[in-house]
């Protein structure tokens, strides 16, 4: 039974008619078969979302049930693709379509022809489980996807055979308890609404290292964390989304382009390729998955974007890699969630939204987490989220709702971005709860005094809040000299340790033990200088100090080179001790 | 079905018809409407369901009534002719000339809803674009491909800027200009007239085309507008190889003829009444400019718009904000002290500038200087509002030399005349001749070897 259009407002399509229309089941809308996918039952109309633009089509045209629920196609090849929302690869696209994306067009998200060395890695007669990996193929220079027995199956293992396979063609045959037989290839469906399986989850204790100082050293987010960017235009947020997908340390960087500038997914495609990972010295596109589905692109598409992208992120977790999702930005997809809920003339929450807004957000972000996987090992999604909150004021509910469930909060600060203070990560609102769980492995990893070196710096830049307050009242001039002390410290840690340039070749990353090395040398000035004001020593005795220089191009010192670097500004600092008091 | 009349129109409002009885309008679909009198109006299906199309009017719905106005459905989306004929012409909010001149006539119609581009088939905006004006292209510099609006308040001059960017633009090295294609928004007359006679003096309007709606026109078609500019932009930049310079004033008022369409249409309102969809839908105008890597054209937008009460957190920068690639935002204060351009250098960002700048297209020591000149704008203004709390007497020596580095920046950096064309060399080096009263040490932002190059301490005295 073909079902029939009978309305059509924008994406939302109702249909009459269906084929035993579910919750979620895939569409075919109209004469050219637009994608779409059903949200709502009422009695005998299905209402759809269309997931491309749905001018010109009428009452009365055709709508299909795949009996399908959307889905991700799973297998090697993922890896250094650019998909739009509903997995579609955009470089496909463009050779059937051209410059500009036409609808209705179907590709598939993996290349099927192309053939894989696959190697196995149990035998024949194996008993093997449900998640078990198999074997695996090289499916770029750095990482190595391994082949996962799907969700379901279950029993003894055979036919397996090393070899050239497309992703289509059977490796091995695995038969149940039943003695009934499943044909398994490298291929694999999942429908992106539901989180893949694990054991368990385990808690999060490891950092995810990102090279970003004001991120590493004062709000970290653990491997399998969760963290919110929040902020204004112009603020940066989608830099340290770069930042972080370029130099964080996770095996594989999935980017969500999710409603945002395409010359920004431009930018990313030009340079990531030119990049090399930090760890393995290979391009960057080596680990990296794009979705890109720009705001001129349709909106539905927009929504479903996320899940997209945080399934394939969990499919590699499930391999036992330590995954890393950006979303940018999370706004524009709950955005698109209110457009389509305010064209089904739901009942509108704060602003506009849906009333479930604040589930589906939490939803999101439960699905990251570091994890034991059905395979054996453990693995980790890290969910990073911008959020653009309109005029910046972040009391709006796309904000508040992601930091009820979110862990870490970047604020982003239009008045340091103003001033060009990058990244513009305000340290006096932003928190990390994991400050406590990361502590044992920055002690056993960084140094032993990290933690010391970790409250002497924030304690710094709140006291220097403070006194500022004062000087608006007062003026400099009026503050006695240890009160000088701090805000020269903190003056420091702000100029010559929170900015960082992402455009600086040297600067871009920091590995954690050269961030130490810095941290502890503009500390340890400021406590050798606080020795000398209690000697009597005035601050313009030391104001002039060569020392001071050192520090502030410490940030443009390679990494090779930092080790007697960093041993000469402390001999340097040494010296302070000689210097005596001018007598008056 | 072309030549079926509908006369059951049940409802009209001042923008929406609905009429009853209609099987298959598409969404979207174009419809004619004629009124008794035989004018006819044009409209868009906004809401097409089995019995019921629900139309957007773009002309006055005044007149029409429920018995014997008729609809046609015209069977296609809105498009437009498109030639190489249209430079030098002048068009409605409709696409018909207003300039006495016949209609284009071609075999070219494109929808003027155009296609999203293939992010993948996009190329990365790189071409440094000389403005002549400072605080742009040293500070802000726009590249080829990119889409800066200007943000201003009403009352500014946003327009003389505009203009003096359209006369001035040119990629350095290349004899080819730009060719410009404005669309007037809902503007007076007289500022129609200004571009117009803007683009006659400099010789710019035989390779400009304009679309003009005035205020005193139907608003709805300040929705068509933008869209049939773009259409004729793309056409211009893909298919005849041009680079073309969009600049769309003032968008201000096709955000209010978006908000009258949806509150017309009942829906739930989001921020101050604008349309939930309002970011989805700028994005379809803004995301049109670019650069594709298998062409030669490009499209480089600079929309104007005027912040309602000088807010940038109204919903119209901020959107807008959030989808384009930067700002250049206007300053009251600074207009008040007489200085042109009024930019506020603070407040705007090109997000595209790297791409642009540096040793292959500008200079090796653009992006320093930049820097530099941002820090120590900002520092000085800093402490000018500080000065006026505590006075001048209580900053130290060292902060004197900033606050009279905010001072020279504005008269001398920021300020210049409506005919004067800086070349980047100049507008760099004015950097470092207003680097050399503050102490070394402070130009922190500046790499060693460039403060050596270009540094004005080494000759001399300190």
């Amino acid at each position: 039974m073909e079902g029939k259009i009978f309305r059509v407002s924008g994406p939302v399509v109702i249909a009459n008619g269906l084929d035993n229309p579910k919750m979620y089941d895939v569409v075919k809308v109209g004469s050219s078969g637009l994608i779409g996918e059903i949200i709502k039952l009422d009695k005998a109309q299905a209402i759809i979302q269309v997931y491309e633009d749905t001018s010109g089509i009428k009452p009365g045209e055709p709508v299909e049930n795949t009996h399908r629920q959307l889905s991700v196609m799973l297998g090697p090849g993922l890896i250094g693709s650019i998909y739009d929302g509903i997995q579609r690869p955009l470089d496909k696209i463009m050779s059937k379509s051209g410059d500009f994306i036409a609808r209705g067009i179907e590709v598939e998200s993996l290349d099927t022809a192309r053939k894989w060395h696959f190697i196995p890695s149990v035998k024949d007669g194996d008993e093997v489980t449900s998640g078990a990996i198999i074997g695996e193929v090289e499916e770029t220079e750095i990482i190595k996807h391994k082949v996962m027995v799907p969700y379901g199956v279950a029993g003894v293992i055979k036919g397996l055979k090393e070899g050239d396979y497309t992703i289509k063609e059977k490796i091995a045959s695995i038969t149940d308890s039943q003695k009934k037989s499943v044909d398994i290839t490298m291929l694999q469906y999942w429908p992106v609404r539901m989180p893949r399986p694990v054991v368990d989850k385990l808690p999060p204790d490891i950092p995810l290292i990102t090279g970003q100082r004001v991120i590493d050293t004062l709000f970290p987010v653990a491997k399998g964390g969760t963290s919110a960017v929040p902020g204004p235009f112009g603020s940066g947020k989608t830099v340290i989304q770069h930042q972080l997908s370029k130099w964080s340390d996770s095996d594989i960087v999935i980017y969500v382009g999710c409603g945002e500038r395409g010359n920004e997914m431009t930018e990313i495609l030009s340079t990531f390729p030119e990049l090399n990972d930090p760890k393995s010295g290979k391009p960057l596109m080596q680990r990296t998955i794009l979705i890109a589905n720009t705001s001129n692109m349709p909106v539905a598409a927009r929504e479903a974007s996320i899940y997209t992208g945080i399934t394939l992120a969990e499919y590699y977790r499930d391999m036992g890699y330590n995954v890393a999702l950006m979303a940018d930005s999370t706004s524009r997809w709950a955005e698109a969630l209110r457009e389509i809920s305010g064209r089904l003339e739901e009942m509108p929450g704060e602003e506009g939204y849906p009333a479930y807004l604040g589930r589906k957000i939490a939803e999101f972000y439960e699905r990251a987490g570091r994890v034991n996987v059905m395979s054996g090992g453990t693995g980790s999604v890290t969910a990073i989220g911008a959020v653009s909150p309109p005029g910046g004021d972040i009391s709006e509910p796309v904000s508040q709702n992601t930091l009820r469930v979110t862990r870490v909060f970047w604020a982003l600060d239009a008045s340091l971005a103003n001033s060009r203070h990058f990244p513009s990560i305000n340290w006096l609102n932003s928190y990390s709860l994991y400050i406590d769980d990361l502590r044992p492995w920055y002690l056993k990893n960084v140094a032993e005094e990290w933690p010391e070196l970790y409250q002497k710096a924030m304690g710094t830049l709140q006291k220097e809040a403070e006194i500022n307050e004062i000087v608006q009242l007062v003026g400099y001039d009026a503050l006695p000299e240890a009160d000088k002390l701090i805000l020269d410290i903190a003056k420091s840690i702000r100029e010559d340790y929170l900015q960082q340039s992402a455009f600086d070749e040297v600067d871009a990353y920091t590995s954690i033990r050269k961030q130490y090395m810095m941290l502890k040398s503009i500390l340890a000035l400021g406590d050798e200088e606080e020795i000398a004001l209690i000697k009597g020593v005035a601050m313009e005795q030391m104001a002039d100090l060569e020392v001071r220089q050192k520090i502030a191009k410490m940030k443009f010192v390679k990494e090779e080179s930092i080790e007697p670097y960093y041993n000469e500004i402390i001999s340097s600092i040494s010296k302070i001790k000689a210097i005596e008091p001018e007598k008056k | 079905m072309n030549d079926i009349y509908y006369k059951t129109i049940n409802k009209v409002t001042n923008v929406l018809l609905f009429v009853e009885g209609v099987k298959d309008a598409g969404y979207n679909e174009l419809v004619e409407v004629k009124l008794e009198d035989g004018r006819s109006v044009t409209g868009q299906v906004l809401d097409s369901r089995d019995g019921l199309a629900i139309v957007q009017s773009f002309g006055e719905t005044r007149g029409m009534n429920l018995g014997n106005t008729k609809v046609k459905f015209l069977g296609n989306t809105a498009h437009i002719n498109v030639s190489t004929d249209m430079l030098g012409r002048i068009f409605d909010g409709m696409g018909r000339p207003r300039d006495r001149s016949p209609p284009i006539y071609s075999n070219e119609s494109l929808d003027i809803n155009g296609s999203s581009i293939n992010p993948y088939a996009r190329e990365e905006p790189s071409e440094f674009i000389q403005t002549g004006i400072s605080t742009i292209d040293g500070m802000n510099t726009l590249v080829r491909g990119q889409k800066l609006p200007i943000f201003s308040g009403s009352g500014l001059p946003h327009n003389r800027i505009a203009a003096q960017i359209a006369r001035q633009a040119k990629i350095l090295g290349e004899s080819e200009g730009f060719s410009v294609v404005f669309g007037g928004i809902g503007i007076n007359s007289e500022e129609a007239n200004f571009f117009k006679k803007e683009f006659e003096e400099t010789g710019a309007l035989e390779r400009a085309v304009m679309f003009l709606n005035l205020s005193s026109e139907p608003s709805m078609e300040r929705i068509i507008l933008p869209r049939l500019a773009l259409t004729t932009a793309e056409y211009l930049a893909y298919k005849e190889n041009m680079h073309v310079l969009v600049i769309l004033t003032d968008m201000t008022n096709y955000c209010e003829a978006l908000r009258e369409v949806s509150a017309a249409r009942e829906e739930v309102p989001g921020r101050r009444g604008y349309p939930g969809y309002m970011y989805t839908d700028l994005s379809t105008i803004y995301e049109r400019a670019g650069k594709i890597k298998s062409r030669r054209g490009s499209i480089t937008q600079i929309p104007i718009l005027t912040m309602p009460g000088d807010d940038i957190t109204h919903p119209i920068p901020d959107l807008t904000g959030y989808i384009t690639e930067g700002q250049i935002v206007l300053s009251r204060e600074l207009y008040r002290r007489g200085v042109y351009p009024n930019i506020d250098v603070l407040l705007s960002l090109s997000r595209l500038m790297n791409q642009g700048i540096g040793k292959k297209s500008t200079r090796e020591d653009h992006r320093g200087v930049a820097d530099q000149l941002y820090a120590a704008y900002s520092r000085g203004k800093d402490l000018r509002s500080l000065t006026e709390i505590v006075g001048e007497e209580a900053l130290s020596a060292n902060d004197k030399k900033f606050l009279k580095f905010a001072d020279s920046f504005e008269s001398n950096f920021v300020k210049q005349d409506y005919y004067e064309d800086r070349s980047i060399e100049k507008t760099l080096d004015m950097g470092w001749d207003l680097f050399a009263p503050l102490d070394e040490r402070e130009i922190k932002r500046i790499k060693d070897e460039y403060i050596k190059k270009y540094g004005k301490w080494n000759n001399g005295a300190k």
